[in-house]
């Protein structure tokens, strides 16, 4: 360099146009802080339509205009945030147009454990009052999956623990989704997998979608655990329709995924055993199950085959009650062989006993009848009787004289009467002479011309009866006819009497 | 079993996940243990528990490790599963 002496002739000072000065400036500044980190807040950031992120650093100093192009903003691994305290790596160029210069970030990273602690505290703030970590979103965890779906690195011990906890416990289907768990592209690849298994179909798929996710990392410091801090991963989890468990780091680091989880293991071993139940403890309860499940049935069927017993003695033994009545019919046999006289008298006893005789039922019988006849009484027929004597005494004594001059008239008819009829009896006719005809069979003949030649009569005359032949010679003269009156008719008095 | 009873109304054994299987076996041996209901009642529930247990072994039975990782597609999408090697 030349020495130069103050208000000289501008002479060997060279001459720059603001455009040569500015490019000038911008060759300086760009080739001297090609790369630098620099350490500051995070001010206004805004992200332009064109993808562009824009934001300022500040300290309590300065300000530094910061810009991070699309294609880089896609990659920070910290989004940036208002009042985040960064390390930002970048460049610093000049914008001469504007007569400013900015720093073109292409990563952020978080100033100091601090501000990871202030900004995860911030983010927690604000997921949770957007109600991502309640507790009533929380599903609970399958007793027993059929197939375990785990978001974790393929390499390394952490799927080894799991798988290794599984197979001891009981052996299950498990499908591993292999992701970065650290490093810029892990929160998507991790948020992708558990969206990826949510997506799959419930039956029909090229592979079974799980019952249950698991997603897990090991430990390491705060930076790598950052993956499952990020929003993106938290929003993922609690929008999983899969019941889900986080098992990041050990059990003193807490990642935001483990507040939008269902379950928070502590360690991946930890998450395999809450997956899963131990098979040989299940075989063993379902075994103590079974033998009480025999036993009860066992004594309750005992318990019922004693009330049976019991009732049963209660009808009494049925041998018994057949020996006792085989008994009795050998002794009825006995008495039959030995004594069937006198069974039979007894039978007959009984009999007797059983059935009356003809002799006492007669006797029974008259004694009714006795008892009937004392029920018919005399005394009314008598009493009748007794007036009609009355009544007849009464009449009598009326009519006892004219009957008495009746009967004097009728006695004096009577009289002539019976001169009458003994005048005319043909007895005394025979008496006169005259003979009564009789034929064979003894009727009298009444006329002559009831009779034949040689036929047989009897002559009847007073002293007695002779017999004769009809001659054909009429020379006898004709005898005088009784009376035709038979003599047996009964006297009239009789009838005229009364 | 009484008017609550699981052999009434109870789904067929064969649908019910070993977790609601096994709590109904061991519903079903507490209630026998305790010798309430009929007799009918009882020998039913046997042989529901016995059923109960036969699924539930049978769960058991099946299980097998099986581990698969999932492939993906350059855009991260499934597109079917190869055997790991943890």
């Amino acid at each position: 360099m030349q020495d130069q002496a103050p208000n000289t002739s501008p002479g060997n000072l060279p001459e720059f146009t603001v455009g040569e000065i500015g490019q000038a400036v911008k060759r300086t500044v760009e080739s001297a802080f090609d790369r630098v980190r620099v350490r500051g807040e995070i001010s206004r950031p805004t992200r332009a339509g064109s993808g562009h992120i824009y934001f300022t650093l500040k300290d309590d100093q300065a300000v530094l205009d910061s810009v991070c192009w699309r294609g880089a903003a896609g990659r920070l691994s910290v989004q940036p945030e208002e009042g985040m305290e960064v390390i930002a790596t970048g460049k610093l160029t000049t914008y001469p147009g504007r007569s400013k210069y900015q720093m073109v970030v292409d990563q952020l990273e978080l100033a100091g454990e601090g501000a990871l602690l202030k900004l995860l505290e911030d983010r927690r703030k604000r997921l949770g009052a957007e109600g991502l970590f309640d507790t009533d979103r929380k599903r609970p965890i399958p007793f027993l999956p059929r197939v375990i779906g785990v978001v974790t690195s393929p390499t390394g011990a952490v799927i080894r623990d799991i798988l290794h906890r599984i197979a001891d416990r009981f052996p299950a289907h498990v499908l591993v989704w292999p992701v970065l768990v650290q490093g810029d592209a892990a929160k998507d690849q991790i948020a992708n997998a558990i969206k990826g298994f949510n997506a799959l179909p419930a039956s029909g798929g090229v592979m079974p979608r799980p019952d249950l996710l698991i997603v897990a990392r090991g430990g390491g410091s705060l930076e790598d655990l950052w993956a499952f801090n990020e929003e993106i991963v938290v929003r993922a989890t609690a929008a999983s329709d899969i019941p889900l468990i986080s098992a990041v780091g050990h059990e003193t680091d807490i990642t935001l995924i483990d507040f939008a989880s269902d379950r928070r293991a502590p360690t991946p071993t930890a998450a395999a055993e809450m997956a899963v139940p131990v098979r040989s403890e299940l075989i063993a309860q379902i075994a103590d199950d079974t033998a009480r499940l025999i036993h009860a049935m066992n004594r309750r069927l005992a318990e019922s085959g004693n009330q049976v017993t019991g009732l049963a003695r209660g009808l009494g033994d049925p041998m018994a009650r057949i020996e006792q009545e085989q008994q009795r019919v050998d002794f009825a046999v006995r008495a039959l062989k030995g004594g069937i006289g006198a069974r039979l008298d007894r039978l007959s006893d009984t009999i007797n006993r059983r059935i009356p005789s003809p002799m006492e039922i007669l006797a029974r019988t008259e004694g009714r009848l006795d008892t009937l006849a004392r029920g018919l009484r005399l005394q009314p027929v008598e009493r009748a009787i007794e007036d009609g004597v009355r009544n007849l005494a009464r009449l009598g004594a009326t009519g006892q004289r004219a009957a008495e001059r009746r009967l004097t008239q009728l006695a004096d008819r009577l009289g002539s009467l019976d001169r009458v009829l003994e005048a005319n009896s043909f007895e005394r006719v025979l008496d006169r002479g005259f003979a009564l005809v009789r034929d064979a069979e003894g009727a009298p003949v009444k006329a002559a011309n009831d009779l034949t030649d040689g036929q047989g009569v009897s002559l009847q005359f007073r002293d007695g009866a002779r017999d004769a032949v009809i001659g054909s010679t009429p020379t006898a003269t004709k005898p005088s006819r009784p009376k035709p009156k038979p003599s047996r008719s009964a006297p009239p008095e009789q009838e005229t009497l009364l | 079993m009484t008017t609550e009873s699981p052999s009434q109304t109870a789904p067929d054994v064969a649908g019910l996940s070993f977790e609601t299987a096994l709590q109904e076996l061991e519903q079903i041996v507490d209630k026998l243990e305790r010798g309430q209901g009929s007799l009918d009642d009882a020998i039913a529930a046997y042989e529901r528990g016995a059923k109960l247990k036969a699924h539930c072994k049978a769960k058991l039975d099946e299980a097998r490790l099986k581990v698969e990782k999932i492939r993906l597609d350059e855009a991260g999408q499934p597109t079917g599963t190869a055997d790991l090697d943890a």
